[in-house]
């Protein structure tokens, strides 16, 4: 143990970095000795649900991660698929709720910061931004106030890069008020052999740090995101983005990193310099030796303990062979940026960090990532959720059938429903000219790849009303819906991402949500053959200890083989309009009861994962053979609903007679169901459509034709275009 | 002879890739990026400035970059004559190096602004030689600080000399106040220099030179540079 470390931790100094009595007593046991108080907070951070995914952990072996298009897995700073010709496609989602909800803008922005460094940090060039929001309702100022500034800082983040936004989804409700969700995905591009993993290697090799000056912003934020109230105790954690600086450091990553002179880059994200350089280390097997005091700084007097757990934007470290040097550096100043040798990488496992000669930190690697406690802990149900489940929504008034259409425009312009085109006009979804479907046309966005004749579809999905009243089968129609948005533009599932966001996992109501939540994932994917690839973690998402509702947020990545070939919800007149896939419409769960009825309650929609898998085939199918050029799934609001919006997109009204397969006119007209897919064809594309839906085994309904100026159900009288357009585009007013 | 189109690039800039794609790819003409402290444009005949953040927009959008060595060259080569083309932050900082007269304000809305939008051909330039007076073409805008602004006596000289190229207006031509997304005077989208050899416009003409991606109006300005490039169409 070295002689100059100061041993001064003040009894119960470690529940001030969110260490239980407990871990404390790890650490001591493992160490044979008190830590320093650098360690401690090194200790804090690295044992944060953040970054030591404490209660995820054991529960992330049920998912699966293989196939034979994946190229990385979990576990790096994104996963990589193939998607032929040499090239892979790099994605991730993370979380950036709690410094969102204390500092909506900054917190949103630096959120697309550091989710666009771990696409950039894989050597892949980021060619596209997603994003899933959720606030409480707008009524209240405050929620109004984060819902706007939240968009304001992902479009000031991502316009100023130059990465387009090309889809996402906002959702509110009350359980999300005071602490919205703000979930960003990123996805880059890569050839297969430039991928470049974040594994430390070669004793004696530099460390160097390029990027920003180390400042005290952002100190503890991988722990404040474990307390339960931050905004209360943590105010000046918040982290300030600096998008040009981004701009700089990813030009320059991207051309070091084709340099050959950089062994492994890793960027600096929740708990700084302390988890990316142990990272970098743990993933090699090596040690690494830092000296902070050759940190460059933007404060006076900061202590080695400050730097350590910064969380300064826009710094990226870098493992550098010591002939590289030169080459690096010349990078690094031709985009006007500096770099700064910080140590080395040893060969004997440890951590050790300077503070010019004063030994500060000098602990297994290992102790921090391996040796990071994990938990199960008892799971129960909350009879609260059990009894809204077991609502009987029959019990509930029906619609009188001359009701419905008036209904349908109020829903149309509800905050879940109405056009999110003042969100997307926000965010430059054109730039980079690959963007083929844009935000608004269609249930996913469709991107070329320049020089390729092949596309990607990606949609970012979750019905958290679902996954509140039953976790697992909600968490499965997360992953279905996602797969199903981008098999509706024509692209093959080849993976998804996720964001799990949930309440206390300490709570047995929560860990049921978290546990069953993360099996439902797990069945889905299995059954829908689309691997996890990458994902991250929050918990503890609750205000006055009433959590959010349980938020896995499920972001796929599929493929067009011919990008041309792809569909919108923009269909023509005089086509047939059908219905393929089972319609068994019900209440529990929909948009409907809670809009109209103001109820979270009744069993949320069966979901057949084989026959969702049929129903995605077969649509795939039909776009790929140019016969299907407009699909759209069913989702909230049901099918009234769906009819309503593909009308709006194509300015074009249809004669529609709804599925009777149910009595009731609410559920007729806005139950949900899921694996449900509209499509329109040309009249003389019908009977094709209808044997090939046969032989995949999907059921085929023909609903009526598309045409005229209005929208007219059951032989009702029409209502106009007009009408259903005013309604959907001023939802936000 | 000078034979390449002149990408100009500034710390921050982020239409670059787009502005090389649209003439090297899309147009196939020789295409160079020109870093932003280079001093010397020989073997460039036709300069762009591209759109993006240059300099993170710090201070006031292109207020910066102006000051960037290159801007000299810049300078000489419109005063030569040659064909300068400013896309969104390079209308604004072409605005700052008074390249072009007037200014570009916040946008009414005080939002960010992406949308595919309508603009009439009003007047010839180098950069509206493919297209006539009274076409109205397709493109997307993005950005924050659109709003043209000028004082009445400029904007009254721009009209009477012709020098507004590019104005507003919905998809049948009509300019209405609902089809200015940022509140330019006078629908403002465009202007060109007295030479008419310098073109400044919010709009993205480089980013709608294929159909696949939203539109192929585009392409009918950034065509004007094959005439400087000596390149037969």
């Amino acid at each position: 143990m070295p002689e100059a470390v100061v041993n001064s931790i003040a009894p119960g100094a470690w529940r001030e970095v969110a260490l239980s009595d407990d871990e404390y007593a790890l650490i001591l046991e493992l160490l044979g000795r008190e830590p320093t108080p650098v360690e401690l907070g090194m200790f804090g951070s690295m044992w944060s649900e953040h970054c030591g995914y404490k209660h995820t952990r054991p529960l992330f072996p049920r998912l699966p991660t293989d196939g034979p298009q994946v190229l990385q897995g979990p576990g790096e700073n994104a996963g990589a698929v193939s998607i032929g010709n040499g090239l892979a496609v790099v994605f991730k989602v993370e979380s950036h709720n709690h410094p969102s909800a204390v500092e909506p803008y900054e917190g949103a922005a630096t959120g697309v910061g550091g989710i666009v460094r771990d696409i950039f940090t894989m050597g892949a060039r980021p060619i596209a931004l997603l994003n899933s929001l959720r606030f409480g309702k707008l009524d209240d100022q405050r929620n109004r106030y984060l819902f706007d500034n939240v968009v304001g800082g992902i479009g000031g983040y991502g316009n100023c890069l130059g990465i387009p936004t090309v889809g996402g989804e906002v959702f509110f409700d009350d359980s999300y008020s005071g602490n919205p969700l703000v979930n960003a995905m990123c996805i880059g591009i890569v050839t297969e052999d430039g991928i470049v993993r974040a594994k430390a290697s070669g004793v004696g090799n530099l460390i160097m740090l390029i990027g920003a000056d180390t400042g005290r912003d952002g100190l503890h934020g991988a722990t404040f995101a474990s307390v339960d109230d931050p905004e209360a105790s943590h105010r000046g954690v918040i982290q300030v983005g600096n998008p040009f600086l981004e701009k700089l450091l990813l030009e320059a990553s991207l051309e070091l990193l084709t340099s050959g002179a950089v062994v492994a880059m890793q960027d600096l994200g929740a708990a700084g310099l302390t988890s990316s350089t142990i990272e970098c280390a743990s993933r090699g097997g090596v040690g690494a030796e830092i000296d902070v005091a050759l940190v460059p700084r933007r404060e006076e007097g900061m202590t080695a303990y400050e730097v350590m757990l910064s969380e300064s934007q826009e710094r990226m470290l870098l493992v550098v062979e010591p002939h590289g040097f030169e080459q690096v550096d010349a990078i690094v100043r031709k985009w006007s940026l500096h770099s700064s040798v910080i140590g080395r990488i040893t060969d004997d496992g440890m951590v050790r960090v300077m503070d010019g000669d004063v030994v500060t930190a000098d602990v297994p690697a290992e102790f921090f990532t391996d040796k990071c406690p994990t938990y199960v802990r008892p799971a129960a149900e909350a009879p609260h959720v059990v009894a809204a489940r077991e609502t009987d929504t029959s019990a509930f008034s029906d619609l009188k059938p001359g009701q419905a259409p008036a209904v349908l425009l109020e829903l149309l312009s509800s905050p879940n429903i109405c056009s999110r085109k003042p969100v997307y006009e926000r965010y430059d979804h054109t730039i980079l000219t690959n963007t083929v479907v844009a935000p608004g046309q269609a249930d996913a966005a469709v991107l070329r790849i320049k020089g390729q004749q092949s596309g990607i579809a990606t949609a970012i999905d979750c019905n958290s009303r679902y996954c509140y009243l039953d976790p697992h089968l909600g968490a499965m129609h997360a992953v279905a819906e996602a797969c199903r948005n981008v098999s509706c533009t024509g692209g093959r599932p080849l993976a998804i991402t996720n964001c799990l966001n949930f309440g206390n996992p300490e709570r047995p109501a929560g860990y049921f949500q978290l546990d069953n939540a993360v099996q439902g994932i797990a069945d889905a994917c299995r059954a829908l053959d689309v691997p996890v690839i990458s994902g991250n973690v929050s918990l503890y998402n609750e205000t006055a200890n009433s959590p959010v509702f349980p938020t896995p947020t499920i972001g796929a990545v599929g493929l067009l083989d011919d990008v041309c070939r792809h569909a919108t919800m923009v269909w023509k007149p005089g086509q047939s309009i059908v219905l393929l896939g089972a319609w068994s419409p019900v209440l529990g769960g929909s948009e409907f009861l809670s809009y109209w009825h103001d109820a979270v309650a009744g069993q949320p929609p069966s979901l057949d994962l084989e026959g969702e898998l049929r129903v995605q085939e077969l649509v795939r199918d039909l776009i790929g053979a140019g016969v299907v050029r407009t699909a759209h799934d069913v989702a909230l609001g049901g099918i009234a609903v769906a009819l309503a919006k593909m009308a709006i997109v194509s300015g074009v009204g249809a004669n529609v007679q709804l599925p009777r397969t149910v009595e009731r006119v609410d559920a007729q007209w806005f139950g949900e169901a899921a694996s449900a897919i509209i499509v329109a064809v040309e009249a003389g594309d019908e009977e094709r459509v209808r044997a090939n839906a046969a032989e995949a085994g999907v059921p085929f309904l023909r609903l009526g034709e598309t045409g005229d100026s209005g929208l007219t159900i059951n032989g009702g009288k029409a209502i106009p275009l007009s009408a259903l357009s005013v309604a959907h585009e001023h939802g936000f007013a | 002879m000078s034979q390449q189109v002149g990408v100009v690039t500034f710390p921050g800039s982020n239409g670059d890739h787009d502005a090389w794609n649209a003439f090297a790819n899309d147009l196939g003409v020789p295409t160079r990026m020109v870093d932003y402290r280079e001093t010397d444009l020989d073997g460039i005949a036709v300069v762009v400035v591209p759109g993006g953040f240059s300099y993170g927009d710090y201070l006031r959008c292109g207020a910066i970059a102006r000051f960037a060595p290159v801007m000299n060259a810049v300078r000489e080569f419109a005063q030569r004559g040659g064909p300068v083309l400013g896309i969104c932050n390079g209308f604004q900082v072409l605005t700052e190096a008074h390249l072009l007269p007037g200014a570009l304000l916040r946008n009414e809305s005080l939002r960010f602004h992406c949308d595919w939008i309508h603009v009439k051909v009003e007047n010839r330039s180098f950069w509206t030689s493919d297209v006539e007076v009274g076409d109205i073409l397709r493109l997307p805008i993005a950005h924050g600080d659109g709003s043209y602004f000028a004082d009445d006596e400029t904007i009254a000289r721009l009209e009477s000399n012709g020098q507004v190229i590019f104005r507003y207006c919905d998809a049948n031509g009509a300019v209405l106040d609902n089809a200015n997304p940022n509140g330019s005077r006078r629908a403002i989208a465009g202007i060109a220099n007295e030479g008419r050899n310098v073109v400044g416009l919010m709009p993205h003409p480089e980013r709608a030179t294929d159909p696949l991606v939203g539109g192929a109006d585009g392409r009918r300005i950034v065509t004007a540079a094959l005439s400087a490039l000596q390149v037969a169409v």
